[in-house]
Order: structure tokens, then sequence, then C-alpha cells
């Protein structure tokens, strides 16, 4: 069957455009869209992708990653349902990308203005854990009460001396709105704070958007004596790249059955590599 | 508003209903089965009811179940909202002219700053799945305190003070008696030292000995702590042992009110004297 | 340029899609979309119902697509109606004009215009019937298909609660004429309005309409047993007006299934008389079982009791959308090493710190 330009009929982008803008003039605040179903299932990223494909021109230059990888399958499939239905083209380079759809990550190089990068969001609600019900919740965001969010936090910390929230961990927005900054891990929260990028996250299965414009102060919820921390991986070397200062991924080497740690945003090992080999190269 | 100086909390004409009301009950002369219209069946939960709380004075509020009392103390707690009436607290800083009206995110701050709430189910005042520290601590946090230490000295001084061992902090309420949950409830209402506690029916259900601590607790908070304090009960002997001035309410309304020792030796209105007579 | 990104997703993918996509035809024989449209009926109606997408040959094709998995077509489906602008609002219809097919009433011995029993699965015995191993040459002669449905007159098929309401057993709630609203253009905010609940209801899986219904009346709800006043199938005349000044045009039938569930009067007032209440139910395609279920859920939501979980329009209608609730439990299988990092380093800094 034949289709309109990047799936949606321009109806519907329109009005996901519209919402879209209003989700960016209230910094954090989510705002509830009329979520379509797509040509993939509900939970796989369909937020996200609703927010690419209303927002996706000619011009654009797409990047998709999952899980930091260009490759990984999801992400694969993702990319070629943009392509096949705007035919734009695509890049792993996180710089020459205008438009980065990413699941679970914020890439290792920085945004630069006017780059979008869209977050897909399982879980919208950072009180949905202390409160069941959305009109609750609405109501405890009208009146900026998180008293809920940081019991949840305190509590972690009475039973295991620690904050145990690991990744999806709670941020305050401008000062106003608590967030769920999508799973992506600790290690990328800080990211947030005064980007130079535009981040546009998207729910799509329960059908909210909500934004993070550039400039805009990113707080991780925390305690004057028990601060935000991110992963660590202070004494851990990129067994491919040498990188270090990275977020990694866990590996067991099936030979010798030790652990090892590799890069996890691929392309941006990939382009270290490649700039150290250059480097190499014009010193021979 | 007439307010004098010692007067922490001034309430008027605060009235509460349930339903529409219709022409009948809505006119003067129309007669109430008990707190409800025989005719549309609008429940009248408190009628005109007028009071102030002096500083560091225990009120009591007496009367039968259906009277008013509970209804009375979630208006003041804002778990429930008025139909009419005005609600004035004189040293708050900011102390605007009626409460009932502000936003309600400073409602909020005025139940975290200002008030303490212990409830008769301990369910609505409590996390029964979080640890009893985190409960005390939840009225901290909602008022802005960032700082673990300090929550957490601040919790163990006051399960301290209501005789909770510090070795079961960590414990959910779920796992404690009804008489220990009621103290946690008690020093999480204390936490942020507010100026007013309000307790309702705090002690029924407990077994006798268990009243007897819970009520010696009370006791010894307001002569420690100098708390402003409003007591609903059902039962005029905790009434005696508590309360210096007394409020007795019946369909909604107040019907009697003065020094405690004065309404029990000459109680002027028939109901209370059935009251007063049934406990001798 | 030294190093280059491994490809192995891209593959990976191609060859999974392609083994899935000729499963079939490698262990048989195609099949026309017309036999599946003509031959599956009821799994046509549930498509068309969850899909929220009238159309049987588009039901049947996606149907064929998706290998009869009934998830699958719904979703598929439910996507192509994203592509579609969606131009119009049908104008208001009164099921009163239905063209009965079947009508049934377990609340009376027989009712003004008879009870039409018409085609139902209802009292077939659920035997294998050896004979459907061969393929039949055409309908049994038993009966004359083109006198025996129709032997009655459509013009006096009065609804059951019109009679009722001549009593003053039933009482008609006050007209309103607010316009609906769309949960496919708008979501829904909660409280929801009983139009959002309607559409939501009508949309929800089948499986999952019934199963909160039955859980509803069998014991966590009203707890009672409601009487179905009357379950009508039939075509509905459906209309639209294109403002054109030419009034409404006659766009086609919908078959579809419609039930008054009389249920307990809940609003306890001890005065008053006792009324039949009324829970509604309304679907695409014949499908009684989820249109009972649909109105005992209508009923609930508008009479909602504290701590009755199918009472809850949020939770009702949050977890009842077959394309939501099967793929986020799917999406659990996707990669998430990410996260489990994340976590991993959070247990490990537990160990530590002891």
């Amino acid at each position: 069957m034949s289709q309109n330009f990047a799936f949606l009929d321009e109806h519907s982008k329109k009005e996901i455009r519209r919402q879209t803008l209003k989700a960016i003039a209230i910094p954090g605040y989510q705002v509830p869209f009329a979520s379509r179903e797509l040509p993939i299932a509900r939970g796989w990223g369909t937020g996200g992708l609703q927010l690419t494909l209303s927002l996706v021109g000619q011009e654009d230059i797409v990047k998709v990653i999952d899980q930091g990888s260009d490759e990984s399958v999801n992400a694969v499939n993702i990319r070629n349902l943009i392509q096949s239905t705007t035919g734009v083209e695509d890049t792993i380079h996180t710089s020459e990308a205008t438009i980065i759809q990413s699941r679970h990550r914020i890439p290792e190089v920085p945004l630069k203005p006017f780059q979008i990068l869209v977050l897909q969001v399982p879980t919208p609600e950072p009180l949905r854990s202390v409160e069941p019900s959305e009109r609750k919740t609405k109501i405890l965001h009208g009146d900026k009460e998180y008293s809920g969010a940081y019991i949840k936090l305190f509590e972690q910390i009475m039973r295991h001396g620690h904050i145990t929230d690991d990744a999806d961990y709670p941020v305050l927005v401008n000062g106003r709105y608590v967030m769920a900054p999508s799973p992506i891990p600790r290690f990328d929260n800080p990211k947030m704070n005064h980007n130079d990028g535009l981040i546009l996250l998207g729910a799509g299965r329960e059908k909210k958007i909500h934004a993070v414009p550039p400039y805009t102060d990113v707080a991780s919820l925390a305690f004057e004596d028990y601060p935000f921390e991110v992963e660590d991986f202070s004494d851990k070397v990129c067994r491919e790249s040498g990188l270090s200062g990275v977020y990694m991924d866990e590996l067991v080497d099936e030979e010798t059955g030790e652990t090892y740690y590799m890069t996890n945003d691929t392309s941006y090992m990939l382009e270290k590599m490649n700039e150290e080999e250059d480097l190499h190269a014009n010193h021979r | 508003m007439q307010i004098t100086d010692d007067v922490v909390l001034s309430v008027r004409e605060l009235s509460k209903q349930f339903g529409e009301g219709c022409s009948y009950c809505l006119d003067e002369n129309g007669e109430l089965q008990k707190n409800m219209c025989p005719k549309c069946h609008t429940v009248y939960a408190t009628k005109d009811v007028t009071f102030d709380l002096y500083k560091g004075e225990i009120l009591g509020v007496v009367g039968e179940s259906g009277s008013g009392k509970s209804t009375l103390m979630k208006m003041l707690y804002f778990d429930e909202d008025k139909t009419t009436g005005q609600y004035v607290l004189p040293k708050d800083p900011k102390n605007e002219h009626n409460v009932f009206e502000v936003s309600s995110q400073r409602k909020r701050q005025i139940r975290n700053e200002q008030l303490g709430m212990v409830y008769q189910n301990p369910m609505l005042g409590l996390k029964m799945d979080f640890s009893s520290v985190t409960n005390i601590a939840e009225k901290l946090i909602a008022s802005g305190n960032r700082n673990v230490k300090e929550m957490t000295d601040r919790a163990d001084h006051f399960l301290e003070k209501v005789n909770i061992p510090l070795r079961r902090k960590y414990e959910a309420p779920k796992n404690f008696s009804g008489g220990m949950q009621q103290r946690v409830q008690i020093a999480k209402a204390l936490s942020n030292y507010p100026p007013i506690l309000l307790l309702d029916e705090v002690t029924t259900g407990l077994d006798l000995s268990v009243q007897a601590d819970v009520l010696e607790l009370i006791k010894e908070i307001q002569r420690d702590m100098g708390v402003s304090m409003i007591v609903v009960s059902h039962d005029l002997a905790i009434i005696r042992m508590l309360c210096d001035r007394t409020m007795v309410m019946l369909d909604g309304k107040v019907i009697e009110h003065g020094i405690t020792d004065q309404i029990l030796e000459d109680p002027q209105h028939e109901y209370t004297q059935q009251l007063v007579y049934s406990i001798l | 340029m030294g190093y280059v990104a491994v490809k192995g997703g891209a593959n990976a993918i191609n060859n999974s899609v392609l083994m899935y996509k000729n499963r079939r035809l490698v262990d048989g024989e195609d099949i026309e979309v017309e036999k599946i449209k003509t031959n599956m009926r009821p799994l046509i109606n549930q498509v068309m119902s969850e899909a929220s997408f009238y159309d049987r040959d588009t039901a049947a094709f996606a149907i064929k697509q998706a290998e009869g998995n009934m998830e699958e077509a719904v979703f598929l489906m439910r996507a192509h109606r994203s592509t579609l602008p969606r131009l119009y609002y049908s104008t208001i219809t009164d099921t009163r004009e239905m063209f009965v097919e079947r009508r049934v009433s377990a609340s009376f011995k027989d009712i003004p215009g008879g009870q039409i029993l018409g085609a139902s699965p209802d009292f077939t015995h659920r035997l294998l019937d050896d004979a459907l191993k061969e393929v039949a040459d055409g309908p049994s002669q038993e009966i004359d298909y083109k006198e025996i449905p129709f032997n009655y007159d459509l013009n006096k098929l009065p609804k059951v609660i019109d009679y009722l309401e001549k009593e003053g057993l039933f009482i008609r709630e006050p007209e309103n004429n607010d316009e609906p609203d769309d949960i496919t253009k708008k979501t829904i905010e909660f409280p929801s309005t009983r139009s959002q609940r309607l559409q939501g209801l009508t949309r929800g899986q089948t499986g999952a309409v019934t199963s909160l219904g039955y859980a509803e009346i069998r014991g966590y709800g009203i707890a009672s047993h409601p009487n179905i006043g009357e379950c009508r199938v039939g075509q509905q005349p459906v209309c639209v007006d294109f403002e054109d000044g030419y009034g409404e045009y006659f766009i086609g039938d919908y078959e579809m299934t419609e039930i008054d569930g009389f249920m307990p009067d809940l609003d306890e007032d001890q005065d008053e008389d006792m009324h039949i209440k009324i829970g509604y139910g309304l679907v695409f395609g014949q499908n009684e079982t989820k249109a009972i279920a649909m109105s005992v859920l209508d009923y609930s939501l508008e009479h909602p009791k504290n701590g009755v979980a199918t009472s809850d329009d949020e939770f009702v209608l949050y977890h009842i959308d077959s394309v939501e609730s099967t793929g986020f439990i799917s999406h659990l299988k996707l990669p998430h090493y990410v996260t489990f990092q994340s976590k991993l380093d959070r247990m490990r800094q537990g160990r530590e710190s002891k």
C-alpha cells in the first residue's frame, strides 16, 4: 500500500508537533498526546518514532541507536522504517546527524546547537512507583509535591545504606518539574544539564511527550549528604580501543572466562580508534 | 474577625454539607433528621462551627459518631474541603485571611509546617511498608529538608520520645502493634515541631493499658513542647483526662463549650447531661 | 579509515524477516484473502472491533499476513489506520433502525416482535465435526436462506427498554448532547468521560474485556448477576453529513452487536422505588461475549466503588488495549544491557559498602 512521507498523515504530524512545542515551552512537563499506532510495536520505541517522523524533513540526516549501538537489531529496524518511508540519509556519526533517535543512551559526543536528540520512553511518570493513579500524579506535579520521589530514595538509603535507583534516575528540570529521563544510565544524566542541543522524549504507549530545551537546568535528585552518583567505570579500560571515562559494556571472554569491558557507544569508539590510527599514520 | 494574641487557630461558621440541599432544608424552619434532610437526603456534617484554639492548650471535641467531629478534623487538615466558613492561623508568618481559600500548594505547606495529624486509623497517616524512620522523615522531606543525617537524627529523637526502641526504627509499621503504630504516627506528626497537633480518636480500639500509655505521652508532649492540640474523642473519660476546654458536638453543631471541669460538673444541654451521667 | 562498523544487525534482521514471511509457503499452500473473509467471520469481527477499523477486506488481508494471530492482525490494522486521514464523523445513528438479524432477551419469555435466534453458535454441540475435514460443495439444503432469517417485520421490533420505560421501571437518563471525545485524536485524561470510556471498551481486547467483566460480576465488583435485557445483532445504517446542504449521505451498513445489560440499582435511596439500570455494550461485528462484558464494565465504571479495580477507569482503560499490552509485554525481550549494567553497578556498590 502506498504511504505518506514519514508514514503518518499530515494532520497527525502537525498535531504531534504542536504538542512537542508545548513540551518545549514547559520543560519537564509531560504533555499528553494522541499517540498513533505505528508499524512497530508499542513499547518498542513508538513514542520516539512519532517524534522523529513528525519532525523529519527531506534534508535531515538521521542516526538511530539502541543500547549505544547503531547496529543493535531494534535500531536497525527503526532506521529501516524511517528510511523506507522518507528516503532520508542516515549516518552513524553523532556530529553529522540532525536528528538522533536513541533508546537507553545519550551519545558520548556532546550535542551541538540545532541537533535534536529523541529519546524513547517506556514510563514517563517518575512518581508512578509511589503513586499508581494518573489523576493523582497529575495533581502532585501541579502542586510541585515531590516528597514521594525523595521518600523512595530516602527509604533506599535506610534499607541499603545508599541509593539503589539505577537507570531512569529522576531529575528536576528547570527547578520545576521532576521528570523521568528515560532509562538512560545515571552516567548520562549530567549530559542533559545545560545541553547545547534539544532533547525530546516520547512515550508512545503512555501517550506523553516531554522535553529538555537547550541550556536548561537539569539536576538529578539527591540529598546533601548522599549526593548523586554515576556508574563507576573509573578503573575500567575498553579492551578494544583503550578508551576510559566512557560508559562500558561488561562482557565475558568465552575462551578464558575473564570479564572484560568495551565502550558502549560503538560509533564513538570507532571514531576514536580511527583518529588514533590517523595520528600513527601521520607520524610514520 | 476578633482574635486575641494568644490564639493559634481560629474557625468561624464552618459548615460542610454532602449534597445540594433542597428548598425544604435550605429554609431555616426545615427540620432535619439528626443531620440529614428527610426530603433530599443532604447531610449537614458540620453547621456553623466557631471556636478558637489558644496557645499551649488542649481543646477537646466530644460527640457520638455522626456528630461531625471527624469531618471537622479532616477540614482542618485539608483532607476534606469545606462548604462555607473561615479558618485562620494567626501565628503563621503569612497569616492569610482564610486558609481554606489558598492554593492547594500552599495548603500542603501549611499541613507540613503548621500542623501535625494523628488519625484513628494508622493506615491513613503512615506508609505501612516503609520503615518507621522514613515515615517520620516524610514530613521533613515535604517541607524541603534534603539532609539525611539531620532527618534521621530527628527521627531518632522522636522515636525515643514516643518510646519506640531505636533498634526497630528500620522496621515498617505494618509489623507493629496498634499502640506502636499510633506512637509512630505521633512521632511523625511532631517531627517538624508544628505549633498545632490534631488528634482524631487516637486511642480508640487500643487495649486499656496501651491507651493509658499513649494518653500519658500526649500529656507529656504538651508539657514539654507547649504544642496546642485539638483532641477528638467519643469518650468523655479521655477528654476529662487530657483537655483544658471542651466542645460538645451533636448532629453537626456545637451544643455546648467551656472549661472541661465545668462541663463535667454542671452540664447544661440535655445531651451533655446524658453523656456525663453515663460515665459517672 | 581502518576501522568500520560491524554490519551484523541488518543482515540478521533481513534473514529473520524472510524466514518468518516464507515459513507458511515452505510448509504448504497459499490461501486467498477472499476465503478468509468468508470462512473466518468471528475472527474478522474480533479484529475489526479491536482495531476500531471496519473493513472486512482489510481485516481478512491483515489476518492472512498475521497468519491468524489476532494481536498481529489488530496491530496491522491499527498501524494502517494511522496513515489514513480522518475527515468526517458519522451522524447519530439509532439502533432502533438496525436491520436486525438476531435479537434475544434473557429477561422475558417473549418480547414484542419475538425472540429472533438468527445465526449463532450458542446451541451447537462442541464436537469436532469430521465432515469439515473435507471441503463442502455449498450450504446445506435443509433451510431456505432467502426465506427463514427475515420473516419478521423490522418495524415491529421495539427495544425491550421501551416497554419497561412505559411502565416507569426504567427512567431514561437525561440526554447528554456534548460532542463526544475522540480518543484517537485526543488522549484520555482522567477522570474520563463516558464517551471516552465507551470508546476504550469497544476497542478493548476481547479476552481482556471479558476477563475484567467476569471479575466484576463474579465477586470483585457488583458481584451479582446482571440480566441481559436485549442483545441485538444486525446491520446498522451509518450516514455522514458533508455539510454541503444536501443533508445526510448513507455510507453503508455496519454489522454490530448491541447489549442493554440490566444491572442492580446501586443508587441506594431507601425511599425511592427501584429502577432498572442499564450498562451498555456496542461492538463492531457479531461478538456477543465482548459486548456483554463491555456493558458490565460500562456500568461498573459509571458507578465506581472504592478499592474495586474493575470500577477504576484508569485500571480498566489503561490495560485492556491489545496493541498496548502486547507491545509492552513483548518489548521486555529487547536488549536492556545498558540499564542492567547500571543495576549491576548498584548491586556491587551495596556489597562493597558492607
